[in-house]
């Protein structure tokens, strides 16, 4: 009985919130007045929601109460992430053994593809050299500005919002900042900055995009550009927690300053590295708006995420766009592992 | 995970200055110099990018067009090659960049708040109340954080366009979403719950419990206890993630192509630029200011907001 009423009642959610989003869908109103609605169900509807299902649990005997109203409160959030989450994720791998509408079982056909299309294979060369450089890069960058602007007496924290501006905005208005830079003119003035000092310099302007391999370097730094500052503010947050009288110890004893962020400092922020590091990983992992819009996956810089989307989205293969999705999944699951067991370890200690 | 806990925040004041070790190198004389010298280079190198598109979205478009961003240094207060013209072109009617940003209103905000009321309650749950699986659920939870959500948005978009079916019997009549606001909020409350839930869960669980259940004692109910003390003492949490939200969602691009892509009149702000960026056309003299319309409400926030989005970003780090 507990738990047909646990069940209904997130169902009866989900109902309750779908039906109020396929009102506004039909009702053609005025736009300022649906944003209106939609902010009033959000803050309001979705919380009154909460707030009657509670005063239907009150209705129950008494020794019930305890046992449905936890659901109440979890059980939404377990339908959406049900339906939203888990539900697809298993679909996408089943998907993946179909074909381009999903109506004929095609076997390992999709991988088949995956592993063979010079196209797809250049994607996962390229991921492999994102997902290696990009966080190397970036935590280098980001632990020695970290070290530096820790010595500084003043101007710290502005010296530190600057690097970690670019964090705040998007994939595509970093690409389109960076077009500043990359950008060639076959005549006339060069209006990228990167060939305006080539051609200061007394050398032919280049078309940086274009230039395989390299190019793929080039759309990396735009990803260093916007992760350094992550891995600098988790950096210094965790040097800043190292003991003083750890490094004061370290210099009674004569070490350098070399030597004790060597001996002392790195391995002491060691899991904020690996936080770090996992992070941009997923990340750069997971990135393609900077290819999408830059390059169009041209000149050799496909990447595994471009692919899913241009398979998924502009080929209409559905077989194929899984297909790349359960790739570009697989190559986070070690991650995962990694999360859950730190997790289960902090459990330990709670 | 312990780093991600408790992150600083940036525009924290800084130490009082005896807690810096006077005696170290590099905080006096020639070292802190050098220290100096090597921060701001990396500052400038990491600014020049921005400058060059603050510079371009302000002059005029036969220089644009024709010259280097940079060359302004020349002749700076030369006022015949500033402009606000590319503003008025971008927020005027016909290039719909202010459709684009009311629809990034409407998609951003709805799809902010609904995923941290849903998780509030569900963290609350997970910290203080007993169930059955309870243990197990959440740790399904923190499995959820990392899942890409490309995995996600095939079977979520055949939901939207067909519905469900399992053995015949239709589970989800066609909801007819693709291209609505609340397609892209479900979505996107979906991918951001895991992570909602974990930050929040991690703050509510650690609220002493000694306040919880005098509170029971003293008679009030789990829904009494969540709004009365418990969301006015998670506020911290509550912004650090709904400036994450707000931020992931204001510059998505993945979800509003696939759900949103065939249809111009709710293209958001990200994709109005995407759009922009890759036309040849006459239009493209607007790009700089269009990608500064759209970077200004998070820059916005960056600024007035800093120690929450720090500690957001920092908390958040393990999204997937």
């Amino acid at each position: 009985m507990t738990a047909v009423v646990a069940i209904a009642i997130p169902i009866a959610a989900m109902a309750l919130v779908l039906w109020v989003f396929g009102w506004m869908r039909t009702t053609e109103m005025n736009r300022g007045l649906v944003v209106l609605v939609a902010v009033l169900v959000g803050v309001g509807g979705v919380f009154i929601f909460y707030y009657g299902m509670d005063r239907i649990v009150d209705l129950f005997a008494v020794r019930w109460q305890d046992r449905i109203r936890p659901w109440v409160f979890v059980g939404p959030a377990l339908v959406l992430l049900s339906v939203f989450l888990v539900y697809p994720a298993v679909n996408t791998v089943i998907l993946s053994f179909r074909d381009a509408s999903g109506s004929e079982m095609v076997g390992f056909d999709n991988y088949r593809f995956v592993f063979t299309d010079s196209a797809m294979l250049r994607s996962i060369r390229n991921t492999l050299g994102w997902s290696i450089i990009v966080p190397l890069v970036a935590t280098v960058v980001g632990l020695v500005f970290a070290v530096l602007a820790d010595r500084l007496t003043r101007l710290e924290s502005v010296a530190k919002s600057l690097i970690f501006l670019p964090m705040a905005i998007s994939f595509v208005g970093a690409s389109v900042v960076w077009g500043f830079i990359y950008d060639f003119r076959a005549f006339g003035n060069q209006t990228g900055l990167l060939n305006g000092l080539m051609v200061a310099v007394g050398q032919e302007p280049v078309a940086w995009l274009s230039q395989e391999p390299w190019n793929n370097l080039l759309l990396m730094v735009i990803m260093i550009w916007m992760q350094t500052g992550f891995a600098m503010v988790i950096l210094s947050a965790a040097i800043k927690s190292v003991p003083e009288d750890l490094l004061e110890a370290g210099r009674i004893d004569g070490a350098s300053e070399l030597q004790i962020f060597r001996r002392i400092t790195v391995p002491s922020i060691l899991s904020a590295l690996v936080v770090v590091l996992t992070t941009v990983v997923i990340a750069t992992l997971k990135v393609f708006d900077i290819v999408w819009v830059l390059t169009n996956g041209g000149s050799g810089t496909e990447v595994i995420a471009e692919r899913f989307i241009r398979y998924f989205f502009q080929f209409r293969d559905g077989g194929r766009g899984a297909a790349v999705a359960v790739l570009l999944f697989l190559a986070i699951i070690p991650i995962m592992v990694i999360n859950v067991r730190r997790f289960r370890a902090e459990e330990e200690i709670r | 995970m312990s780093v991600l806990q408790d992150p600083p925040a940036a525009t924290a004041p800084e130490p009082a200055a005896p807690a810096k070790p006077t005696g170290a190198p590099g905080t006096s004389g020639i070292g802190l110099l050098v220290v100096r010298i090597a921060v701001l280079t990396i500052v400038i190198l990491w600014l020049i990018p921005t400058l060059g598109l603050l510079v371009s979205s302000f002059r005029v478009r036969a220089i644009t067009e024709t010259e280097g961003w940079w060359t302004f240094l020349a002749n700076p207060f030369d006022t015949a090659q500033w402009t606000l013209q590319h503003y008025r072109d971008v927020l005027g009617g016909r290039s719909g960049f202010g459709n684009a940003f009311f629809n990034s209103l409407a998609v951003t905000i709805p799809a902010t708040v609904i995923p941290i009321t849903v998780a509030a309650f569900a963290a609350y749950a997970f910290s203080w109340m007993h169930f059955k699986g309870r243990q197990i659920l959440f740790i399904g939870v923190v499995a959820l954080i990392v899942i890409p959500l490309h995995l996600a948005l095939i079977p979520i978009l055949r939901l939207y366009t067909q519905g469900v079916t399992l053995f015949g019997v239709t589970l989800i009549a066609d909801l007819n979403l693709v291209g609505s606001y609340p397609a892209m909020w479900l979505a996107h409350t979906g991918f951001g719950l895991p992570l909602a839930i974990y930050l929040l869960r991690n703050y509510i669980g650690s609220l002493p419990s000694s306040i919880i259940e005098s509170a029971r004692v003293d008679g009030a109910t789990h829904f009494q206890i969540f709004t009365r003390l418990v969301v006015p003492l998670s506020v911290p949490a509550l912004a650090a993630f709904t400036i994450l939200q707000f931020l992931w969602v204001w510059n998505d691009l993945l979800v509003a192509l696939v759900f949103l892509g065939g249809t111009p009149e709710v293209r958001v702000l990200t994709m109005a630029l995407a759009d922009l960026l890759g036309a040849f056309g006459q239009n493209r003299h607007i790009l700089p200011a269009a990608a500064f319309v759209t970077m200004v409400l998070p820059m916005a926030v960056f600024f007035s907001l800093q120690r929450y989005f720090v500690r957001g970003l920092t908390a958040g780090a393990v999204k997937g």
